[in-house]
């Protein structure tokens, strides 16, 4: 199956990746080669297997609900590119 | 001493023929005198690394820190480091400093080895080239005009070069094997849940799985032990007695039996290739091994499989890359979804972008089903393929790359060609088997030719030991690339 160019810009926008309009088509092309070789695997009849998530069959580990960390709010803030208050700044997002 | 094994420098550090500062140094040196040609590592910090080696001088004069102690190493620039910026080879990380040690990172500095630097390596670990690299190519030092592998191509690099005598990679579907066999060393991807990923930045983490490169399989074992054990913040490592990676290094040849799957040697793969490792099989078959001829049906469906999975993961784990908490930030943005969008797009190079693009087509609404539903059933019958062969063999053999390093630039054009590249690594991360490459010979061109042994599930030692007992009749894992001579 083939990608349009409106295809690549709605990935694009769900990727949050901004694409110049100039970009799209190389891109396009590169992706479409990639779905083609995807395509390879679509006709393998697969029905009544079990998907497989995961390379190893493990069961989600349980711990006690008890406090171990402690606070590195500033360490953990001191590589973000805008922080006050010990908060992420980000624009404005409500007017 | 630079192209002694681990065990050697060990003994020699113990027997104070050399201290740790001094290999450090030489290290230092060599790193020099051919990084700048290789580009193997990212960053180096000489004052670090010789403070380490102080210490472990200390240590060893205290007859402790066997057998790891004072070795010099290098890590993939994927690994967290605290003392050193980690940048996944990505404009997005390229000033990100960890505020934590990976797992991996902490437990070969608890062994004391002494880091040197970082590695060189694709953006985000996507690519078999290490082209993709935002810093970028690594050369692969038998030829310079060529690439090391990837995505693990700078720690390949930096141990064929002999700039360190170990260092560590990751391997998702081959990124560990592939650079290995390119680059003429030993590497090893063990079974998925073995060694920790805490504190590795994440790919696609069904199969991510982080393992060792280095000059001999012996040298393999001795750093699996040191970086294998149960992480409780990893919620996939397995807890599993503590083993001896080492143990099996005298096993028995004798009644061995090797599955040689048919599409392991069928077309498309370089005549060089076919020829070194063909030779290699008959070593073992003379030693009493047993070849068991065998199919792996689904294998060629490995790639496309594998290209639906790990881009699928990869668009879900890099959309932490936004801007807010850590990394890249665009300079000019109207509005939050301006910001992202933006940042995205001039932090990640081309062939992440394009992965994430993928990854969010097939995650998305309508196509769930069709693709990545559909590729974790395929990939349920590449599993059972190897549980099928594992009934009828204790290994599998064959070729590691159906090529030989190719040039820089030869493939970038074309990612299906690259992708093709992956054809024989694929499968043991989609399964979580463990696998390793060996060198096994040189193509007409005098290039490394690598070999792959494949195990069933924690069969580790017994894959590390069958490739020790072929390099103790052997010494294609000794020789030194002429461009980079000792």
């Amino acid at each position: 199956m083939s990608l349009t160019p409106d295809d690549v810009l709605r990935l694009a926008r769900l990727a949050r990746i901004a694409i110049q309009p100039d970009e799209a088509g190389a891109v396009l092309d590169r992706l479409n080669r990639v779905l083609g070789l995807i395509d390879q695997m679509r006709a393998v009849d697969t029905q009544g297997i079990e998907p497989m998530a995961h390379a190893v069959d493990v069961v989600q580990r349980l711990r006690p609900d008890e406090v171990r960390e402690s606070d590195q709010r500033k360490l953990y803030q001191s590589v973000a590119p805008g922080v006050q208050d010990g908060l992420y700044l980000v624009p404005k997002v409500i007017e | 001493m630079l192209n002694a094994t681990l065990r050697e420098l060990s003994a020699a550090l113990d027997a104070k023929k050399v201290s740790s500062v001094e290999l450090t140094r030489q290290c230092l040196e060599r790193i020099g005198r051919f990084n700048q040609q290789l580009n193997a590592f990212i960053d180096v910090d000489e004052s670090l690394a010789l403070e380490a080696a102080k210490r472990a001088d200390a240590r060893r004069a205290r007859g402790e820190g066997q057998p790891l102690a004072g070795i010099p190493i290098a890590h993939k620039d994927i690994f967290c480091t605290r003392t050193l910026r980690t940048t996944c080879g990505s404009r997005m990380l390229e000033n990100y400093v960890s505020p934590y040690d990976a797992h991996v990172v902490e437990q070969l500095e608890r062994a004391g080895t002494v880091l040197v630097g970082k590695c060189n390596m694709d953006e985000f670990a996507m690519g078999s080239s290490t082209e993709t690299s935002h810093f970028g190519p690594a050369r692969n030092p038998w030829d310079k005009r060529l690439v090391p592998g990837g995505s693990s191509g700078g720690s390949a690099a930096a141990v064929a070069a002999r700039l360190v005598p170990a260092a560590t990679g990751t391997d998702t579907g081959g990124s560990i094997r592939q650079p290995a066999a390119l680059s003429g060393v030993c590497g090893l991807k063990p079974t998925y849940g073995v060694v920790s990923r805490y504190g590795i930045v994440a790919f696609a983490s069904s199969l991510d799985q982080a393992g060792p490169i280095a000059k001999s399989a012996a040298d393999l074992a001795l750093l699996m032990n040191a970086m294998a054990g149960f992480d409780e913040r990893d919620s996939t490592s397995l807890e599993r007695p503590k083993e001896d990676y080492g143990r099996s290094l005298g096993t028995e040849l004798k009644g061995l039996r090797i599955g040689v799957p048919k599409e392991y040697f069928g077309e498309g793969i370089d005549a060089g290739v076919l020829r070194a490792v063909e030779a290699g099989l008959a070593w073992y078959e003379a030693q009493g091994a047993r070849r068991v001829d065998l199919e792996l049906p689904n294998s060629a469906l490995g790639v496309p499989v594998y290209y639906v999975i790990a881009p699928a993961e990869a668009s879900s784990n890099l959309s932490r890359f936004d801007g807010v908490r850590y990394g890249h930030r665009a300079q000019g943005y109207s509005d939050l979804m301006d910001m992202y969008c933006r940042t995205r797009a001039e932090g990640f190079g081309d062939e992440v972008k394009q992965r994430i693009l993928v990854g969010t087509y097939v995650l998305s609404h309508g196509y769930y089903d069709a693709y990545y539903l559909q590729a974790q059933k395929v990939r349920r019958l590449i599993a059972r393929d190897f549980a099928r062969a594992f009934e009828r063999c204790d290994l599998i053999l064959g070729p590691t790359s159906p090529t030989t390093a190719f040039a820089i630039g030869a493939k970038a054009s074309d990612p299906v060609q690259m992708y093709l590249n992956d054809i024989f690594t694929v499968s043991a991360p989609l399964a979580g088997l463990p696998a390793l490459s060996i060198p096994c010979g040189f193509d007409e061109a005098g290039l490394p030719v690598g070999l792959q042994l494949t195990g069933n599930y924690f069969s580790e030692a017994r894959l590390i030991g069958t490739a020790h007992r072929y390099q103790q009749a052997t010494d294609w894992h000794l020789r030194v690339p002429k461009e980079t001579p000792l």
